[in-house]
């Protein structure tokens, strides 16, 4: 995987936060001169994964920056808790499904909103998301 | 804690959110316009979003709740100037706004709203102090 430039680190321990989360991003995808259309869907993926890893979480912290693929610039974002970790991936991906009272479309939406997604986690063992949009 | 000011002009309640609305707001925003609602007796709600750069769930999820407990309460919503781009994400992401109305500005909710009086046989609406409100 392409390195993480710059990376900016922004806790996730509340409301406000999660705004600043994707307000941060939204920055990082103007620089990194991505069509509105997909920093529209990146900044709508990382609201939902920024209100995962604080609801469902327990808190936790965004790293966010830019990323380049030879000359190709992309955007970049994780999501990282030490909350409960997903036990069965297969059904959290199911759209509606929710262990809450969301609307359970932030698993399975913010996938098809990103270029890359990639999630490690298991039972216990907290939570990484980590989603990429390019530039096209 | 921020605030999203609820105007009544007339018989119609408008909501126009200007900031970045975090969770706790977005609730206490459905829970104003309930009280409004029923403290003015409004007939419809106009909410104008096209200051918001994302509509994601939690926001989504707001919009249709607000739809869904006027219309108990007697009031029709129209959401009005949703950004393309956020048209575009909201279906990729798998929201349907169940039971929002929408319209492209706020003339043409409120031509939707003057209908849905007239249908219900109530008259005519007539928008008091229009004039005076930055639309
Ligand atoms: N960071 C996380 N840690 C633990 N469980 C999670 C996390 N993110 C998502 N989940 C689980 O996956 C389910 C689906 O998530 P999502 O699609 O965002 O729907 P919602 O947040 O509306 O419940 C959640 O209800 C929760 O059980
Ligand atoms: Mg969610």
């Amino acid at each position: 995987m392409t390195e993480l430039e710059e990376p900016q680190r922004l806790p996730i321990a509340d409301d406000k936060d999660v705004v600043r989360v994707r307000q941060a991003v939204r920055v990082i995808a103007l620089a990194a001169k991505l069509p509105l259309v997909d920093q529209t869907k990146l900044v709508t993926a990382a609201s939902e994964l920024a209100r995962n890893t604080l609801i469902h979480g327990g808190g936790g912290h965004a790293l966010v920056g830019q990323v380049h693929n030879g000359r190709r610039a992309g955007v970049r974002a994780e999501f990282v808790d030490t909350g409960p970790g997903i036990a069965d991936l297969d059904l959290a991906f199911t759209d509606g499904y929710t262990t809450g009272s969301g609307l359970g479309l932030g698993l399975s939406g913010s996938r098809r909103l990103v270029d890359e997604f990639e999630i490690v986690t298991a039972a216990g063992e907290g939570t990484r998301i980590t989603v990429t949009k390019w530039a096209r | 804690m921020d605030r999203v000011p609820v105007l009544k002009i007339g018989e119609i309640l408008l909501v126009s959110i200007q900031i970045d609305l975090d969770d706790q707001t977005a609730l206490q925003l459905q829970e104003d316009l309930s009280d409004r609602i029923v403290e003015t007796g409004a007939h419809g709600v106009v909410i104008d979003i096209s200051a918001l750069e994302i509509v994601d769930s939690f926001i989504g999820r707001m919009l249709s709740t607000i739809a869904a407990v006027s219309r108990v309460l007697d009031a029709e919503t129209v959401v009005v100037g949703m950004r393309p781009a956020v048209a575009i994400t909201l279906v990729e992401l798998g929201l349907s706004l169940n039971g929002v109305r929408t319209a492209l500005n706020v003339d043409k909710a409120l031509e939707i709203l003057a209908e849905a009086k007239q249908v219900r046989g109530v008259g005519v609406l007539t928008v008091r102090g229009s004039d005076d409100v930055p639309l």
